[in-house]
């Protein structure tokens, strides 16, 4: 492979690349050696403590339901956020002062606290002022606290996808007589969501991380709150991170993908106006404000 | 075309997640009328008191002695809901009416009795350290500088601080089979909680003759079932089973099944309405 | 009116979140530089494992990164971060964990930063006989950093939120605080709002200051 900042190396670079590649493995090989004795020093390497896992019990006990309950929390935040973050996206875009400024400041609010914030308020809200039974309670929480915290970040992505479409294309309903709602509606909207979606199933593994959270600090029984019972069974607390640890990677890893596949399947379609929201711009969008600065839509 | 498609998989992708969760929210709520089901809360990962079985069943005394009430109560063991009520929630859960009765570990003090009714006790337990076989830990006072476990928001590591050891290391992990680990592998010296619940984390198969209990008594835990706050019918009720459950041997049988393999010595069947200071 | 503030040390709690936040942020730079060297390094080896680093943690929950520090790294491996006090270990071992995390997004922004220098700066550096490590410190990177200031806004931003995350084990910092005290005081909604405004008070002036810093040194082409 070569790159912008070198040339396809020559025999001189490639000894030297060569000699670079030994020192790194050897340095790597150096720490996992170092990290495999010191598991086998306690013990940690013993059959015993991975044995559970190759059992159906630990998976239809503990970590099916868990990573179950770990997906629901997930779905439902993105069914709930999505049109929430749709209604404040379009609104932050609004002609009117009076709707775009509240929406604005709304959004900007709930993507500059910490989720794991918005949870415990929730959960202790929902104790002190609702009727929600205590064993369904932490879903709500969680819940709750991801849909504030989405639906800002899903407004902004709603907001860079209609500015990625062309101009053409607000121009041409205008000319053809179209209002500003219906324009919105029937024009901008339908082609924004399609170029969003790559962007919403990114989302979906920051959701997905966030509810872990949950596990921990509220006691829903998600997936890492799961493991706990489970470690509690087979007294292997270091496996049992290490396979959810990997049930996560595996999970994110397969919804990234399909993102990827998405986008570049659209970036491809002729059909369209080539308008698309990758990856990137949610990374953009997740990690919080700028003073309300959207990533220019990239159009393929 | 392909346009479509993409959008119609991800329809599709979405209205699976959308079933996923309706399956998920359709239990029904059926504890207070009918009288079909009864729902209990009990820990669910404290071996020996209260624990999800890897077979999706529940052990432990506790579990045992809310069956017996149960049944006394007119609930075969089939009709049971076991619901995990963790520390901070019992009396939330409790007030309101989430469960019938709540035997987890539950110590009755004269905090919780302002907001919540107890029946029994039924287990006199006391407050007690764990350490590595061999540990030159003894009395409460061998904790200053030593490194303590405690499981966040627990009273029992915050006594031990206040009155016992001020100058101990506290270490507050998420849970009891985190600070087992951490006693193993020399991370922590002690870990201090109930000694009925030490035992049982004690016993288990990894852990077998690697620890011991010191026999401190730090404090007196008088183990109750904890009912919603005035609903005395409910108190009588489950006070007479535990008298029956006593009378009849079932209570002595428990007790060996759930704490004769961690061989806790425990204190004899309290009388009921008897609480040790 | 504010009376359920007393007894509570909220100024301290926000304290521990910022230097949680000053010292993870200068770790992850530094760690996610060297990650970025890596990734576009002509040594494959090196490039396999700063994309498989990135891919990896990119895709744990923080959460378990952080319980791991703690549980694994210090128990199992003895990474006791020199000190026994499990007061000041936590606290090292969170500004540990969210150095790993957060190392893998600034690797990525200051990736894409390299990405917006045009190919021609770079060639032009080749042909003065610059060598790779030349290139990436005396050319691209200058340029690329200036591309990058907004999204590493971003991703400091991000790091301030993620510090309460070291409330799982058990650091105290703003979010243990705030629960202990939502737990303890009747006021939950006034207690929030606090909270809130401790964390808006602490990303906003980061943002608008950053992001004009951004505008200001960036490379007009």
């Amino acid at each position: 492979m070569s790159s912008v900042l070198y040339d396809t190396p020559g025999p001189r670079a490639r000894v030297r690349n060569v000699v670079l590649s030994f020192v790194f493995f050897a340095l790597l090989g150096l720490l996992l050696w170092w990290a495999v004795m010191k598991l086998d020093d306690k013990g940690q390497l013993a059959w015993d403590l991975w044995k559970p896992f190759t059992t159906g019990d630990a998976w239809n006990t503990y970590l099916l339901p868990g990573l179950g309950n770990t997906l629901k929390a997930a779905a439902l935040s993105m069914v709930i956020a999505l049109p929430l973050g749709a209604i404040f996206g379009i609104a932050r875009m609004s002609d009117h002062r009076w709707v775009r400024v509240p929406a604005g400041v709304v959004v900007e609010f709930f993507r500059a606290i910490p989720v794991l914030l918005l949870m415990l308020f929730a959960g202790e809200f929902y104790v002190r002022s609702t009727d929600i039974p205590s064993d369904a309670r932490p879903l709500y929480a969680v819940v709750t606290g991801l849909v504030l915290y989405n639906a800002s970040v899903l407004a902004e992505i709603v907001r860079a996808g209609i500015l990625s479409l062309p101009k053409g294309q607000t121009e041409a309903a205008y000319a053809i007589g179209l209002r500003k709602g219906q324009t919105m509606a029937g024009i901008l909207l339908p082609q924004a969501v399609t170029a969003m979606l790559p962007a919403i199933v990114s989302q979906l593994v920051v959701i997905v991380k966030d509810t872990a959270l949950g596990g921990v600090m509220l006691q829903f029984t998600d997936l890492l709150n799961a493991r706990s019972t489970l470690a509690a069974n087979y007294a292997n607390v270091i496996q049992s991170f290490f396979v959810v640890a990997v049930i996560y990677i595996a999970l994110n890893f397969l919804l990234t993908s399909f993102a990827s596949w998405l986008e570049g399947r659209l970036r491809r379609s002729t059909r369209g106006t080539g308008a698309v929201l990758g990856a990137g711009t949610v990374e953009d969008l997740n990690t919080g404000d700028t003073g309300g600065a959207v990533p220019a839509g990239k159009t393929g | 075309m392909k346009l479509r498609k993409v959008t119609a998989a991800s329809a599709v992708v979405l209205a699976l997640a959308v079933s996923v969760t309706a399956c998920g929210g359709d239990k029904k709520d059926d504890a207070s009328g009918g009288g079909k089901k009864i729902k209990i809360g009990i820990k669910f990962d404290q071996p020996g008191l209260g624990l999800q079985e890897p077979d999706g069943s529940y052990s432990g005394f506790d579990v045992d002695v809310a069956t017996y009430v149960a049944k006394q109560l007119g609930y075969q063991p089939n009709q049971i809901e076991w619901v995990q009520t963790k520390s901070a929630d019992r009396e939330n859960a409790l007030q309101r009416g989430d469960v019938k009765f709540i035997a987890a570990t539950y110590s009755i003090t004269d905090e919780r009795k302002e907001k919540v009714d107890f029946a029994g006790p039924y287990l006199l337990a006391h407050q007690d350290l764990l350490v590595k076989k061999g540990s030159d830990i003894t009395k409460g006072t061998d904790l200053n500088k030593k490194k303590l476990c405690s499981v966040t928001g627990s009273t029992s590591a915050q006594n031990v601080k206040k009155t016992i050891a001020p100058d101990a290391n506290l270490r507050p992990l998420s849970g009891y089979s985190e600070c087992v680990a951490g006693l193993q592998s020399g991370a922590v010296d002690a870990l201090t909680t109930d000694d009925s619940i030490l035992a049982g984390f004690a016993a288990q198969d990894k852990y077998k003759g690697q620890f011991k209990l010191t026999g401190l008594k730090l404090s007196n835990e008088n183990y109750g079932i904890g009912v919603k706050k005035g609903d005395s019918a409910t108190v009588d009720k489950i006070n007479k089973a535990l008298e029956q459950m006593v009378s009849d041997k079932s209570w002595d049988k428990a007790v060996k099944d759930n704490f004769g393999p961690a061989q806790y010595k425990n204190e004899r069947a309290p009388k009921i309405g008897d609480i040790v200071k | 009116m504010f009376d359920f503030l007393e007894g509570y040390d909220v100024l301290g709690a926000f304290w521990t979140t910022v230097q949680l936040t000053v010292f993870s942020g200068v770790g992850s730079l530094v760690w996610g530089i060297l990650l970025a060297g890596m990734r576009v390094s002509p040594v494959p080896l090196m490039r396999g494992f700063g994309t498989a680093y990135v891919n990896i943690v990119r895709n744990i929950p923080l959460t378990i990164i952080i319980l791991f520090t703690s549980l694994g790294l210090a128990d199992i491996f003895g990474v006791t971060m020199g000190s026994q006090d499990f007061k000041i270990q936590g606290f090292r071992l969170a500004v540990l964990g969210l150095i790993a995390y957060t190392a893998a997004f600034v690797c990525e922004a200051i990736r894409s930063g390299i990405n917006t220098v045009p190919l021609g700066q770079a060639e032009a550096a080749r042909a003065i006989g610059l060598s790779f490590s030349q290139t990436l410190r005396l050319i691209v990177l200058p340029q690329a950093f200036r591309a990058v200031i907004g999204p590493l806004a971003n991703v400091l931003i991000a790091l301030t939120k993620n510090t309460t995350v070291a409330a799982a084990i058990g650091v105290a910092e703003a979010a243990t605080l705030m629960k202990t005290m939502i737990e303890n005081e009747a006021q939950t909604v006034a207690i929030g709002a606090v909270f809130a405004l401790g964390f808006v008070v602490l990303t906003l002036p980061t943002g608008l200051l950053l992001g004009w810093l951004g505008k200001r040194l960036a490379v007009k082409r």
